[in-house]
């Protein structure tokens, strides 16, 4: 049916839209609230992406890690900022502005001329296995298991060092 | 052809993400904002791989797996960024770069 691929091909523009929608709103908001939410908004569009990419599996590891774990960690860290009165003082957003136009502006034309236009990727000749989770999971466990246990050990790691840096002030002292 | 069945379009989409959080690293005024920039910096890099994962490479879990790989990184980034910021709030009473460029504590 045609009608069906006209269909998800406008939903594929839609993910991009809310990709960079949200980008936009993250990076030139006046509050830091708004741009959490542009985060979310635009790491909903990511995982829209990643469903085109043929993996269900990351979509929703995506929705749940980064929209679900990132962005609360994160809001939880908007709570010690400024307050809207202090804010009215000064302007958020928009420092070193020239800077950070030409910071962008030569990173994408980097980006897209020089590397993305003129590189021919050639695919593989045959592909090993499938997209599905059944086969994720057995090279995770099996040919893939260092980075399985790295991330294990690094989120331990980040776990116990957070309680250390964040619980100083209980006492009344810094780290 | 249609436009979502194509590598560049990935790559550009992912270049971005990686632009968007490069102006936004520069531009913020506050440490939170900077972490919210990384994360786009990050994502944008995680799309790279699964771009190439589904289009070149002949095993389609590697990119899955570094994918997730980024993710749990950016948790854990996230969850220690906050907890300095935290901890630099406390001794500064400021969560602006500017004011904490000396760094002792």
């Amino acid at each position: 049916m045609i009608v069906f691929e006209y269909i998800a091909e406008a939903l594929f523009y839609a993910f991009v839209a809310l990709t960079f929608t949200g980008g936009f709103l993250a990076v030139r908001s006046k509050l830091l609230m708004h741009a959490v939410l542009g985060l979310a908004v635009s790491l909903f569009g990511v995982a829209g992406l990643y469903f085109y990419l043929g993996s269900p599996f990351l979509t929703m590891m995506q929705i749940l890690i980064y929209v679900g774990a990132v962005c609360i960690i994160i809001v939880l860290g908007v709570m010690i900022g400024n307050t809207p009165d202090q804010l009215a003082a000064k302007k958020l957003t928009g420092r070193n502005l020239p800077i950070a136009l030409l910071a962008c502006t030569t990173g994408f034309i980097a980006l897209f001329v020089a590397t993305i236009n003129r590189t021919e990727f050639t695919a593989a000749n045959e592909k090993i296995g499938d997209m599905s989770i059944k086969f994720v999971g057995e090279n995770l466990l099996y040919q893939y298991c260092l980075a399985f246990e790295l991330i294990s050990v690094v989120l331990l790691t980040a776990i116990i060092g957070s309680i250390i840096l964040a619980r100083g002030g209980r006492e009344g002292k810094t780290p | 052809m249609m436009i979502s069945g194509n590598l560049n379009t990935y790559l550009i989409i992912a270049a971005v993400l990686l632009v968007i959080g490069l102006y936004g690293m520069v531009q913020h005024r506050s440490l939170i904002g900077m972490l919210i920039s990384s994360e786009f910096i990050l994502n944008g890099a995680a799309l790279n791989f699964m771009a190439f994962n589904r289009f070149v490479a002949p095993n389609p879990a590697v990119g899955q797996i570094y994918a997730l790989f980024i993710m749990a990184i950016a948790a854990a980034e996230a969850a220690i960024a906050v907890s300095i910021i935290i901890a630099v709030y406390r001794k500064y009473q400021s969560e602006d770069p500017e004011e904490v460029q000396d760094m002792k504590m």
